[in-house]
């Protein structure tokens, strides 16, 4: 059977989607968006995780290294020398405190299905029900096309929260599937897109073109990441509510103002290259909701009615 | 024994509608027609005739009683100036002249009614805890809806009335308690819970408008006592449930919610009628009972974690070296967790033994030297069968037990079962040496005992340990419920799993356990699973929860930490009661929450490893509070104090 790599599973999630909602985190995403928040999706395989605040100091992992991966420098806080790390988890077994972890494991859809339909009494009483997050769950495009099948079969609603960004033939083989799309526009002028995002944005606007055409407008929401100075520029802003416009069925859009997260990248050993630490002002996102709702949008912050 | 035992003096009980409906004097009528038909031939003849007669005098004193509060009114409405004052004066006095000895007429005249009652009640059965008016919503509907219609009661002046007689209960604490009973109830409050919300006789929605008038005063006066519960049933609008959840977010963590068809199957499994068990609700903590119809009376405590702690030292009591236990082996012999989980049982048969006979020992005691004729008089067929609430009266008798510590023990068999049995992690012998040296030195062992990656827990909807509290609820309850019934009252046998303030004394008398836990400390409260050691949010813990069968007892209290902002908005707040209502349907019979607040955010900065439950909205997502940088838990810390989301 077929098996997908998430990192987390969120029950009682009440924002991404109608009802009360399970959140699943699926890893991987073919996008390097620089003001990333759940950097912990952004690679493909499992990853190491160290939480200093949780560790107690007790060495346990360092003797537990067959590879030596870790020291621990003066401060006393870990480096984990990912080069010879293999992941092969003995640190993570040893450590009693849970300060060290391994983000991301394997699950088959059966499992998943599982772990699902656990809530499905709360997704009966809310009108709830699953969400695919991540990373980009397209990227794990099979996996996720059965586990969305399955769903369907037991009539569980789904949403995708997707940068959008794949083929078009699986974007089209999964909305069969799929019940609503929470779909992220970050910035509409290509150029800028590859720089702060590592990718050009065509695929992701033609993505939006066509599935317009294809699913129902308000089966679709348009998720804005609201980053200062990069995505919540006046012209960029201007230029997707012109976007949005043009497609004329998006009637719901989401602002998702930016958060310093550095501490997340930390612990995971990644490099985080935001010289913004500062999330937007009040001001500017009513600023921006307000472009919005002029021309009918019904708009958000993050889903909250 | 009072480390295994909590003792109680026999108590509990709730009024029901006979109260509203009933004057003293038409009590005194039917004693009299009993009493003139009794058969002086029956070999009970002459204690029925005496408690018909004492019945016949408390009714006669509650009468002289309250007239004496109606002349001194007089008295004092003779010197006011006020006019207007002197007119309220001489309504009361005449309301204290017409009730208790009449059925009250209005609303005003039904809470005096009841006033009078309870004030005899409790003087009776002093030092008794919880009588309530039950129902209140319920009972008073008809006199509101009356007394509107017809122009004497306005909405505001029904909601003085209202707060004046929650004032009353306030003003009257429950009797100081010391020594061991101060330790494992530390409270003054006397537990008289008013019920709002669930179902009517027929089987209707009972929500009305005093439902939500009684909220709202409790919500503006925030007094210790009365307490309240929200009967929630599939029958209520989620407008009453959501109303409630917002007067629950102010942080006390009332309201409960109490899933009221569940409450009418356990009545009916008990044999109580359909009408009486939908006219039933919650007392005391979380104790179902048909209102004003039966004697449910609680007993004591029983320190499940305790008696694991026996098992594994083979029947001796660690702390006294004394053997009060059963020899049920040395279980660093046991070749598997059957073994263990036999021993447990057969210890706890044991305790339980001695607790049942004791039970029925002290029944005896209170029926013979301790009748309550006045609280005889209210509750439901004490008159008819000439007998007193005490003796076994009553239409209903049941006798609970108080089972306490369900998450510290389900735990501790589920990190023996799982670290000794399946992947030996260690061995018997060394969990029990670390035990006994209370984990010093064993600081590791305690750590990964203590982590829910590490060892299964409770309340994380693991079926590895989940299943160990399915199997504990379901033994206790067919092990109590097996035992016969009582030899004076008749009464059967029942569970509760409720501790009021026991789980920390009974947590100091108990040593270190296998869930990590360290001696002396509370063990876990209720149903709730350990403290802590809830890792996957309210979800997660209503599934644990959800899998053990409480239709079989007579109730369980769930607490659950929220999150704040979980309350910020009413969309919220609909999802909060959505995902009650799935709990309830799902079988949860209570659960009460308790709001995370700003302090306890403060703290868990500063000690982020006994914090590691704590999930916390970031921003459209929900984490760990300890794992969020530090910039961002002060934001949260400073949006939790401005109570804006
Ligand atoms: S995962 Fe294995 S190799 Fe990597 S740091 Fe831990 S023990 Fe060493
Ligand atoms: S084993 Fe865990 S607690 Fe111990 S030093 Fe390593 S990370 Fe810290």
């Amino acid at each position: 059977m077929i098996k997908g790599i998430i990192f987390n599973i969120q029950k009682f999630a009440i924002y991404d989607g109608p009802g009360i909602r399970t959140i699943i985190f699926m890893k991987g995403c073919p996008l390097r968006c620089i003001w990333c928040q759940n950097p912990e999706g952004l690679m493909p395989h499992p990853q190491l995780c160290c939480y200093e605040r949780l560790c107690i100091h007790c060495h346990a992992c360092i003797q537990a290294c067959p590879k030596n991966a870790i020291i621990h420098n003066v401060e006393d806080t870990h480096i984990i020398n990912r080069e010879i790390c293999d992941m092969c988890g003995e640190c993570v077994e040893e450590c009693p405190t849970g300060a060290l972890g391994i983000i991301g494991k394997e699950i088959t859809v059966k499992d998943l299905i599982e772990e699902i339909q656990r809530d499905i009494k709360y997704f009966d009483s809310s009108e709830g029900g699953v969400t695919f997050s991540g990373g980009e769950p397209l990227f794990q495009a099979e996996f996720l096309y059965e586990t969305l099948k399955e769903c369907r079969e037991l009539g569980i609603h789904t949403a995708i929260e997707t940068s959008g960004y794949s083929s078009q033939e699986v974007i089209q083989k999964i909305s069969k599937y799929v019940n609503l799309f929470l779909y992220d526009i970050k910035i509409v002028d290509e150029e800028t897109h590859r720089k702060y995002t590592g990718v050009s944005n065509r695929l992701i606007l033609n993505n939006l073109r066509s599935l317009v055409l294809n699913v129902r407008g308000k089966d679709i929401i348009i998720r804005i990441p609201l980053v200062p100075t990069i995505t919540d520029s006046n012209q960029n802003i201007n230029n997707i509510v012109g976007l949005l416009v043009s497609l004329k069925d998006i009637e719901e859009v989401h602002l998702l103002p930016f958060h310093d997260v550095y501490e997340k990248y930390k612990s995971l050993g990644m490099p985080y290259t935001m010289t913004i630490h500062e999330p937007p002002n009040d001001d500017r996102i009513r600023y921006i909701k307000d472009k919005f709702v002029e021309q009918g949008f019904t708009v958000s912050l993050w889903g909250v009615k | 024994m009072d480390r295994i035992y909590g003792a109680k003096t026999p108590g509990h009980t709730a009024g029901g509608e006979k109260i509203f409906k009933t004057g003293v004097l038409d009590i005194k009528e039917k004693i009299k027609e009993i009493m003139n038909k009794l058969d002086r031939s029956d070999p009970e003849y002459f204690e029925k005739m005496q408690e018909l007669k004492a019945m016949d005098i408390v009714a006669d004193a509650i009468i002289i009683y309250a007239q004496r509060y109606s002349r001194r009114l007089l008295e004092i409405a003779e010197n006011e100036p006020d006019p207007e004052r002197r007119k309220e004066l001489m309504d009361m006095a005449e309301i204290c002249n017409w009730v208790p000895a009449h059925a009250p007429r209005t609303f005003w005249e039904a809470l005096q009614h009841y006033w009078f009652i309870h004030v005899g009640i409790t003087y009776e059965t002093n030092p008794w805890d919880s009588f309530t008016p039950g129902r209140l919503d319920l009972w008073l509907y008809p006199f509101y809806k009356k007394d509107i219609e017809e122009g004497r009661l306005t909405r505001e002046r029904a909601k003085e009335l209202l707060a004046c007689f929650f004032l009353k209960f306030n003003s009257q604490p429950a009797p100081p308690k010391v020594g061991v009973t101060h330790e494992e109830s530390s409270t003054y409050n006397d537990f008289s819970k008013i019920n709002v919300g669930g179902i009517k006789e027929d089987g209707s929605n009972n929500v009305n408008e005093l439902s939500y008038l009684i909220l709202e005063v409790y919500d503006e006066l925030r007094t210790l006592q009365p307490n309240f519960a929200v009967l929630v049933s599939e029958k209520n609008p989620d407008h009453f449930l959501i109303y409630a959840l917002k007067i629950a977010s102010a942080g006390f963590g009332e309201p409960p919610f109490f899933n009221h068809d569940g409450v009418v199957i356990k009545m009916l499994r008990q044999g109580k009628t359909l009408e009486d068990a939908r006219l039933s609700g919650v007392s005391g903590c979380v104790e179902s009972g048909a209102f004003g119809k039966e004697a449910y009376i609680l007993t004591g405590y029983f320190n499940l974690p305790k008696i694991l702690e026996i098992t594994l030292n083979n029947g001796v009591d660690p702390r006294t070296g004394k053997k009060i236990g059963l020899e049920t082996g040395n279980p660093e012999q046991f070749r598997d967790f059957q073994e263990l989980w036999d021993a447990f049982i057969k210890q706890v048969k044991y305790f339980l033994d001695l607790k049942m006979h004791g039970n029925d020992v002290i029944e005896a005691i209170y029926a013979r030297f301790m009748p309550v004729p006045f609280l005889s008089l209210w509750i439901e067929d004490c008159v008819e069968n000439c007998k007193d609430y005490n003796a076994g009266g009553a239409r209903y008798n049941t006798q609970y037990i108080q089972m306490v510590g369900l998450g510290t023990v389900t735990d501790s068999l589920a990190a023996i079962k799982y670290h000794v049995f399946e992947r030996k992690t260690f061995s018997m012998s060394e969990l029990m040496e670390a035990l006994r040296r209370n984990f010093e030195g064993y600081e590791l062992m305690m750590e990964m005992l203590r982590n829910p990656e590490k060892t299964p827990k409770y309340g994380n909807d693991d079926d590895r340990a989940d299943s160990l509290a399915v199997k504990i609820v379901e033994t206790l309850s067919n092990l109590v419920r097996s035992y016969p019934p009582s030899p004076i009252r008749r009464a059967s046998k029942e569970v509760y799993w409720l501790p009021t303030t026991v789980h920390v004394y009974f947590g100091k008398v108990t040593g270190a356990t296998p869930d990590g836990r360290k001696s002396g400390f509370p063990v876990s409260e209720g149903i709730s699973p350990v403290q802590g050691m809830d890792r996957k949010g309210i979800i997660a813990t209503f599934n644990s929860v959800a899998k053990c069968d409480w239709d079989k007892t007579g109730g369980a209290l769930l607490n659950v930490k929220l999150s704040p902002e979980i309350f910020g908005d009413e969309e919220n707040l609909r999802k909060l009661a959505q995902s009650i209502r799935a709990f309830f349907r799902l079988g949860g019979h209570h659960v009460q929450f308790n709001v995370v607040s700003a302090e306890v955010l403060r703290e868990a900065q500063k000690r982020p490893r006994d914090f590691q439950d704590l999930m916390v909205r970031v921003a459209g997502y929900s984490d760990y509070f300890v794992r969020l940088p530090k910039a961002l838990q002060d934001e949260i810390i400073t949006r939790v104090e401005k109570k804006s989301f």
